[in-house]
């Protein structure tokens, strides 16, 4: 007996909740309002090209790419760390890895806008210690720290899971085979460890590119990513037009590349075609 | 050697990502509003904190809003996988990437599009589209979960039951429910604390005199430091704690297998 | 045991359902809700406690931190908001775009105690739309152990010894008004040229600026985080309050004077219960306490008369009329709106 009917009803939903709110994004985005009506119009795509908005886009993409190389950078060698014989049976570690990550991110970044202010703790101690007070808060390293501070463990995670899985005879055939460790590394792990890599990289890079709330806050307005012109598009200027263009652009970069990543990684279960 | 620096290393990653909360709730207990400098033990902060009536409200709507959504998406989430998974080819591959667009899509996107939906419908911005934002994002999240779990069924098992006389509801409770129960309660969890952790498209789908936990501590940090937010922090650290504890407790007890992660 | 466990579960899912329906029962009693949208730390909070006692009214506080925010939530956010605070430009912007009701006077008997001076303004000349609730100036507010030049004009924002001390009002008109009063204009100007001399400005100012902020202003000049910020005089009376190292100073150039006034939106489904709440805060006692409680300059006659000495001599929350000669007031430039947006954008992008 089929009973594929009873997805219908969120069928509908999903049309209701998903699609039309999407078809809605691309009508403001192309559409504006003139004396006479409603006419189509690419005019807010073609302000995105102007230098300034791309310098935007570019700041933003800039900003995630530096918090995914140190989150890769970081957090690898504590993947491997974690995944090595000596760890692997204490749960609690990864336990400890995984508490930060459910703890609300605005938490997680409102603890450094106390910690870098300049009557922060961090400057406290710097004084305390005799040297001068530094300007901590308010540029983008504070943005990117925040980042880093936010998405480390969704670097840690998935590669973690993944070099725990790995085949323990194939590196002990490749070490009989006389591979040194730094060759096994490069050779055996690395290379299996990749999808983790991936999955890491996709996981750190996309929320980070779209952030407003951490250059927010711990930016002071202004580093302005695409994320936080979005935000002040809809919520303060009411240009919804430019708004819409904005959002799609993002979203077709985002799904694009998924689209890429997703290519590399191994098959996700119950994943989409994309 | 070696593992002294693996010991270290470990060590220093694990001081980064604790001690920015830590100090939040050392000073939680501090007198003084400000941080740099202690007066003194206060449980003070804690007394403005239940004190805070739109604290406590945000606390109760982002409860009440993670519990409907939960229960919600979980029921559709549930129909629907059954639903997908017997569908026909294209029809799941319709189905399954309409619903992994919420998931993929930047949240903001997702938010805002909602809101604009919202205000198109003439809908006033407030608990009603904020429940209905929190169960379109969390419905795929449910569907995924069961998803595999039908997969991986004997299909047959159902066909037996109802051969045997079962009717089809009851065949769904005695032989498919019990064998996708761990992906519908990976779902409900999912969805759960999705709901509690979202502030992006609860930021843009609500209105006045709605909001949760995160978009208070947001509109609170945007004013400036405020001890309160230090002793929500420690309550909310314990709770995750607590939680984290239970929920590992009893997945390791079931089967060991599944990890909430 | 996984049978155990879902049939558990089935009890513990009809558990909570029925305990969140209550609690959301709870919720829904039968009186009228009044939606007020206010600037953010505007009102003194039992003042609202206290009016939903004494009418039996339910109030929902809402903060916003801009006109333009203000404007815009209301004009797309979907929020049918029933008493909001706008200022003067803003307030003839709502007219002229039908956003506003009438207030029925004789509904506010309490308006008789503001005073003549705040009414009949150019926003609003019959006062038919709206009910002053404080005024004030936009200056600079100093820490004295910070800077040792003297404050005098808008120019001090610009000058680099302070690079990266300096807080500046994440608000659009505000921002760019002072910078073209500095640059001799008006701050009401329209004309393109003098608009991109300004943004050239501000963009030149931008490494100078620790951060373009909101309602955080008080508690990082109180925290000497900085040592200039731009703000309205009320602000700058709390901050007074908490640290007397702060100076506040009406630049030479005149800065802005402003008027926050009450209005009942279209939106309003409750008009009578909200020119209750209108006519609430101008109750002698009320104003008082407000007006004591956020530090801003009350219009109030009668609480005027109440308030300390000392903070009614101080120039800062009222300054004398000679002070306030130069000052100029907003006007709405609706029409010159995408331009100032543009700019805005433009310089917070940077």
């Amino acid at each position: 007996m089929k009973k594929s009917w009873v997805a219908y009803p969120y069928v509908v939903w999903m049309i209701m909740f998903i699609v039309v709110p999407l078809i809605l994004i691309i009508f403001y985005g192309t559409v504006r309002t003139t004396p006479q009506g409603m006419e189509f119009t690419l005019e807010h795509f073609k302000r995105f090209f102007e230098p300034l908005y791309i310098m935007v886009l570019v700041r933003s993409l800039y900003l995630a790419f530096i918090c995914t190389i140190v989150c890769l950078l970081l957090g690898y060698p504590v993947s491997m760390i974690l995944a090595s014989k000596e760890y692997r049976d204490k749960k609690i570690l990864i336990f400890l890895m995984v508490i930060p990550m459910w703890m609300n991110f605005l938490l997680r970044t409102y603890a450094w806008l106390t910690l870098l202010e300049k009557n922060g703790i961090i400057n406290t101690l710097i004084s305390f210690i005799g040297l001068p007070k530094m300007d901590l808060l308010y540029n983008q390293w504070a943005v990117v720290l925040g980042m880093v501070y936010n998405f480390l463990p969704f670097m840690v995670l998935p590669i973690y899971s993944v070099l725990i899985k790995i085949d323990k005879s194939i590196i002990e055939a490749a070490e009989d085979l006389g591979a040194n460790s730094r060759t096994v590394f490069r050779k055996v792990i690395f290379p299996l460890s990749l999808p983790g890599v991936v999955s890491g990289i996709t996981m750190v890079f996309m929320p980070a590119v779209t952030t407003f709330v951490i250059s927010r806050l711990l930016g002071g307005g202004q580093f302005l990513l695409i994320g936080n012109l979005i935000e002040e598009l809809f919520l303060k200027s009411g240009e919804w037009g430019f708004g819409s263009a904005l959002s799609i652009i993002m979203m077709i970069l985002i799904l694009f590349s998924m689209a890429i990543m997703s290519r590399y990684e191994k098959e996700n279960e119950g994943g989409g075609l994309l | 050697m070696m593992r002294h620096l693996k010991r270290l290393y470990i060590g220093i990653v694990f001081f980064f990502l604790y001690a920015p909360i830590l100090i939040l709730m050392i000073f939680s207990f501090n007198k003084s509003r400000y941080m740099s400098k202690w007066d003194g033990f206060s449980l003070k902060w804690y007394a403005d904190l239940f004190s805070d009536r739109d604290i406590m409200s945000a606390l109760y709507y982002t409860l009440l809003i993670a519990v409907l959504s939960t229960i919600i998406a979980t029921v559709i989430g549930l129909i629907t996988a059954i639903g997908i998974h017997d569908m026909n080819k294209l029809g799941k591959g319709i189905m399954v990437n309409i619903s992994y667009l919420p998931i993929l899509n930047p949240d903001i996107v997702t938010g805002i599009s909602l809101m604009m939906l919202f205000v198109f419908m003439k809908l006033e911005l407030g608990f009603l589209t904020l429940l209905l934002a929190h169960i379109t994002f969390n419905v795929p999240y449910v569907i995924f979960s069961i998803l595999p779990k039908l997969r991986q069924m004997n299909k047959h098992l159902y066909e037996a039951a109802l051969d045997l006389g079962a009717t089809p509801f009851y065949a769904f409770r005695k032989v498919i429910l019990p064998e996708i129960m761990p992906g519908v309660v990976t779902g409900m969890i999912l969805a759960f604390t999705l709901s509690i952790d979202d502030f992006v498209i609860s930021y843009f789908t609500t209105g006045a005199g709605v909001s949760n936990l995160s978009i208070i501590i947001y509109s609170m940090a945007r004013v400036g430091i405020k001890p309160t937010i230090n002793a929500l922090s420690t309550l909310l650290f314990i709770s995750v704690l607590l939680l984290l504890l239970i929920v590992n407790k009893r997945t390791s007890n079931n089967n060991g297998k599944e990890k909430v992660i | 045991m996984k049978k155990i466990l879902s049939s558990k579960l089935i009890w513990v899912v009809v558990a909570v359902l029925a305990f969140s329906i209550i609690l959301a029962g709870c919720g829904q009693e039968n009186r009228v809700t009044l939606k007020v949208y206010n600037w953010g730390e505007y009102m003194d909070k039992s003042v609202i406690d206290d009016f939903e006692k004494e009418y039996g009214i339910r109030v929902i506080y809402t903060t916003y931190a801009t006109n333009e925010d203000m404007y815009v939530s209301m004009k797309h956010g979907g929020s049918n908001y029933d008493v909001a605070f706008p200022s003067d430009y803003m307030i003839s912007r709502m007219i002229n775009e039908d956003m506003l009701h009438k207030i029925d006077i004789s509904n506010i008997p309490n308006y008789k105690y503001i005073d003549d001076t705040f009414k009949n303004l150019p926003f609003d000349p019959d006062n038919e739309y709206s009910v002053p609730y404080m005024w004030g100036t936009l200056g600079i507010v100093y820490n004295k152990t910070m800077v040792d030049d003297p404050v005098e004009g808008w120019d001090i924002l610009w000058n680099e010894k302070y690079s990266k001390q300096i807080l500046m009002l994440d608000s659009q008109r505000d921002s760019i008004g002072l910078t073209l009063q500095m640059l001799g204009y008006s701050m009401n100007s329209r004309n393109i040229d003098e608009l991109e001399k300004a943004k050239e400005k501000l963009m030149e100012q931008k490494s100078l600026v620790l951060a373009y902020v909101g309602d955080e202003v008080k508690d990082k000049m109180v925290g000497g985080e900085a040592a200039l910020a731009v703000v309205w005089s009320g602000d700058a009376v709390a901050m007074k309050w908490e640290n007397p190292d702060l100076e506040y100073v009406l630049p030479k150039e005149g800065g802005n004077l402003w008027f926050d006034s009450a209005v009942i939106p279209k939106t309003s489904q409750h008009k009578e219960e909200a020119e209750l709440f209108i006519n609430y805060l101008c109750e002698t006692e009320i104003a008082l306490r407000n007006t004591e409680y956020i530090g801003y300059s009350t219009p109030h006659t009668e609480a005027m008369k109440m308030l300390d000495e000392e903070l009614l001599s101080d120039s800062t929350a009222y300054p004398s009329d000679e002070e306030i000669a130069d000052s100029e007031v907003f006007e709405d430039l609706s029409d010159t709106l995408d331009v100032y947006n543009r700019i805005w954008t433009e310089i917070k992008a940077k």
